[in-house]
């Protein structure tokens, strides 16, 4: 079990960083977009090799309008 | 006929930045950054919506301007440096509106985790712009840590009450040696105005603009605003003075029989 974006995702322990995109339907190579797991940042050349620890809390985050 | 704006070596055309937060359309927003002719925009960074994604972004490039990412929502240092560099990661800019919030009700900024997050950041290599309180101090305590702007409120975010501390304004720029780009509190076209008529550099505006009945005229007086209370500050306002001073000659009037 991981978390992403604070939901309890099954299955994805262990899947890379862009498998786990791919899955949320996000194509990894969308501009605009950000990764941190357990409160680091991913470094987006590293997604197709950063596997996912179970139990990590992966937050996935994009530019939103705002002030 | 009036001087760019310098922050961090980047010159600047135009002297309003526009928040994209409170617009109902994204259409509108488009609009509203051409009315402004401003270069530069701000964003959040949330959690994405992976069937919203990209929209927000498309708009924003398309209208030739570049993204300023906030860190809007953090209440701590740690929170606001990890949005920071979430956001150089996604947006490829090092540049950082810094907001460190103190409490939902007033969103006034937290001092202490301000100063923090904008220590750290600069050590990071950011070009921070902090969302500051009317503090001269603090704002001098964030200049002196290397922020490359600092950007005190007129009043709370979103209240529209114009500038609350004119005087603590006028005490921030005449100690600055970085830009002042007023932030928050702008209601409407005259407070813009007033903002540079005090000296600051540039104004920040979003729900002033994005709020309006009539977002995009409002872009457009708001632009103006900012155009004039420039050229008025240019030109040197009168002194204030507690008697009239005729501006009629009191001297040749005629008198006329009873």
């Amino acid at each position: 079990m991981i978390y992403v974006n604070g939901q309890p995702t099954a299955g994805m322990e262990n899947a890379t960083i862009s498998e786990l995109l791919r899955g949320l339907d996000i194509d990894p190579e969308t501009a605009g977009i950000a990764v941190a797991v357990d409160a680091e940042i991913a470094r987006r050349g590293a997604w197709p090799t950063h596997t996912l620890p179970d139990g990590a809390r992966v937050e996935i985050v994009t530019a939103t309008q705002g002030g | 006929m009036t001087q760019p704006l310098q922050i961090a070596g980047r010159e600047l055309r135009s002297r309003l930045l526009l928040g994209t937060g409170g617009f109902a359309r994204l259409e509108t927003l488009g609009h509203a950054i051409d009315a402004c002719e401003c270069e530069l925009v701000t964003v959040a960074m949330r959690r994405i919506d992976p069937a919203a994604q990209g929209s927000l972004l498309d708009v924003i490039g398309s209208r030739g301007v570049d993204v300023l990412p906030n860190t809007a929502g953090c209440f701590t240092a740690r929170d606001a440096v990890l949005t920071a560099q979430l956001a150089r990661e996604a947006l490829q800019t090092d540049w950082v509106k810094l907001e460190v919030i103190g409490d939902e009700r007033t969103l006034l900024p937290d001092a202490p985790e301000l100063l923090a997050a904008a220590e750290q950041l600069v050590d990071d290599g950011f070009v921070v712009l902090p969302y500051t309180n009317d503090d001269p101090v603090l704002a001098r305590r964030l200049e002196d840590a290397g922020c490359a702007a600092v950007m005190p409120l007129g009043s709370p975010i979103g209240s529209g009450m114009g500038i609350a501390n004119p005087a603590n304004i006028v005490l921030i720029v005449e100690a600055a040696g970085v830009p002042v780009i007023l932030d928050a509190g702008v209601g409407t076209a005259s407070d813009a105005t007033f903002a540079m008529e005090l000296g600051c550099d540039a104004v920040l505006c979003a729900s002033a603009i994005s709020r309006a009945v009539d977002p995009v005229a409002m872009a457009h007086a708001i632009r103006h605003a900012v155009h004039a209370g420039v050229l008025a500050r240019g030109a040197g306002r009168i002194a204030r003075r507690t008697h009239a001073r005729a501006s009629s000659p009191l001297r040749d009037i005629a008198e006329f029989a009873e």
